[in-house]
């Protein structure tokens, strides 16, 4: 369980987070919505410890992560695993390297062994083994989301934080990362945090939603719920309504 | 900037140790470096023969040019300018790839997957850079004298065996040692200021841009002002 209590992080003297509280339950998908620029890339920074709040806490298992630092925080992300918006993946290493990295880094696996496994993940992702060889800036929007992906799966991580996984993505590539997603999380049963803004098509894959606005958490419910949510505000996000910040 | 270098040469005794990582960042700063070394050397032993033998010639001491060029490339110029070549080469490309690789999350995502992007990306660095100058600074000194022979001995007349001998007799182990020493200190500098520079870019492909050109600029005011200190130290 990962629990985010009055969470407050400013930029410049803007507010970004303004007290967040937040409940990510173990073994579900929990989805953040809410406008560009609203700070929900800022709070899955907060998970993983990539930026410290101005106050607040972040609780992994009642670890207080917001407190730890070098090799305790380097132990809390061996059980993480981070989808980035824009793929990271290294510029320097083919697609194979990347999605073999963490194993080569953090295990003491064959070589061999390594190999099965990178493939079975870009399998698993509808790649075919020939795009192994591939680098990066080679690779499609879409295909590089599901070598991310494929990256982010290797180790079979316990929680999994997925920033804008479609963002960028074509309506047929991005439902096929969000089935993706669903499938792995059928197999492995992770815990999951998606951030995003693609109403309604990830609702699919989504446990619980929670909307971000202003800087604090203003809607936490079941996915059928949100959309029927009472909120002026939530309703007008859903819809896609233009200036709804400004209604 | 100097935490960030203890940082960065600390974690070089930290495991895991990556040499395959060190050697392929000898290849990008210093193996790709050889060629514009190479050239700026053989230009800048030609010119100072050129210069030398008619400043000597006018108070008869041609036979001191061989000395003249070696002393001049193994204090000052080879060090010196090995090291704004390889800044104005290695420096700008580590700034840029480390720049590119903190705005498009990918020193994030090393810190994600519980790998330090300083023992990962900058410690390699700067061990490569460390042991890359002295070694350039060395074939531009070689090939400097080459390019002087062959202005001062092969077109201009000088006796080979005066050009040789000057320089036996003038340099002495101090001028060498000094050389080795400022361009360790530079290499360091280079490679620091780079790396800096790139790990806090900030403000996407135009922050890149302006690292890339303060890497250039800082890198090369630094070496200068170094080479001061230096050579007031060992003269």
């Amino acid at each position: 369980m990962i629990n985010v209590i009055d969470l407050y992080k400013s930029f410049n003297g803007q507010m970004v987070l303004d007290g967040i509280n937040l409940e990510i339950p173990t073994g579900k998908i929990t989805l953040v919505i809410g406008k560009s620029g609203v700070g929900k890339s800022v709070l899955l920074k907060h998970l993983i410890g990539l930026l410290k709040p101005d106050q607040g806490q972040v609780l992994i298992d009642d670890v207080d992560i917001t407190s730890l630092s070098g090799r305790q925080l380097q132990e809390i992300r061996k059980r993480f695993a981070v989808l980035f918006q824009g793929g990271a993946l290294f510029d320097s290493l083919n697609v194979f390297e990347n999605v073999a990295f963490p194993l080569r880094e953090k295990t003491r696996l064959s070589e061999k062994e390594i190999k099965r496994r990178v493939y079975e993940r870009l399998e698993q992702m509808n790649l075919s083994l020939d795009v192994g060889k591939k680098f990066p800036d080679e690779l499609s929007g879409g295909m590089k989301k599901r070598v991310a992906l494929a990256r982010a799966m290797i180790q079979e991580p316990e929680i999994i934080l997925f920033d804008e996984p479609v963002t960028g993505l074509d309506p047929p590539m991005s439902n096929t990362v969000f089935h993706l997603i669903k499938k792995t999380h059928a197999a492995s049963n992770y815990t999951a945090l998606v951030v995003a803004h693609d109403i309604p098509e990830v609702f699919q894959i989504a446990d619980v939603v929670a909307m971000l606005h202003q800087g604090r958490i203003i809607a936490y419910c079941g996915p059928d719920e949100i959309q029927q949510h009472p909120d002026p505000v939530v309703q007008s996000f859903i819809r896609g309504e233009p200036d709804f910040l400004e209604a | 900037m100097m935490l960030f270098l203890l940082q960065g040469l600390a974690l070089a005794f930290v495991p895991p140790f990556r040499p395959r990582r060190v050697l392929q960042e000898i290849n990008q700063i210093g193996v790709k470096s050889t060629l514009i070394v190479l050239l700026t050397a053989a230009f800048t032993g030609m010119v100072l023969a050129l210069q030398g033998y008619y400043t000597l010639r006018k108070y008869g001491s041609e036979g001191a040019l061989g000395s003249a060029v070696a002393l001049s490339l193994i204090r000052e110029m080879g060090p010196v300018l090995t090291a704004l070549m390889v800044s104005a080469r290695a420096g700008s490309a580590v700034t840029a790839e480390i720049g590119i690789m903190r705005i498009t999350e990918q020193l994030d995502a090393l810190d994600t997957m519980a790998v330090n992007p300083l023992q990962y990306v900058v410690m390699p660095k700067l061990l490569a850079g460390l042991i890359a100058v002295p070694l350039l600074t060395a074939i531009f000194d070689v090939v400097g004298i080459l390019g002087g022979y062959l202005i001062g001995v092969v077109l201009l007349g000088v006796s080979s065996g005066s050009y040789f001998s000057g320089m036996v007799q003038s340099v002495v182990p101090l001028d060498i040692n000094g050389g080795i020493v400022k361009s360790l200190v530079f290499g360091l500098t280079i490679i620091l200021v780079a790396s800096f520079k790139g790990y806090h870019t900030e403000h996407g492909a135009e922050g890149v841009s302006k690292a890339t050109n303060q890497t250039v600029v800082l890198s090369a005011v630094l070496v200068l002002a170094w080479d001061y200190i230096l050579t007031s130290f060992f003269m």
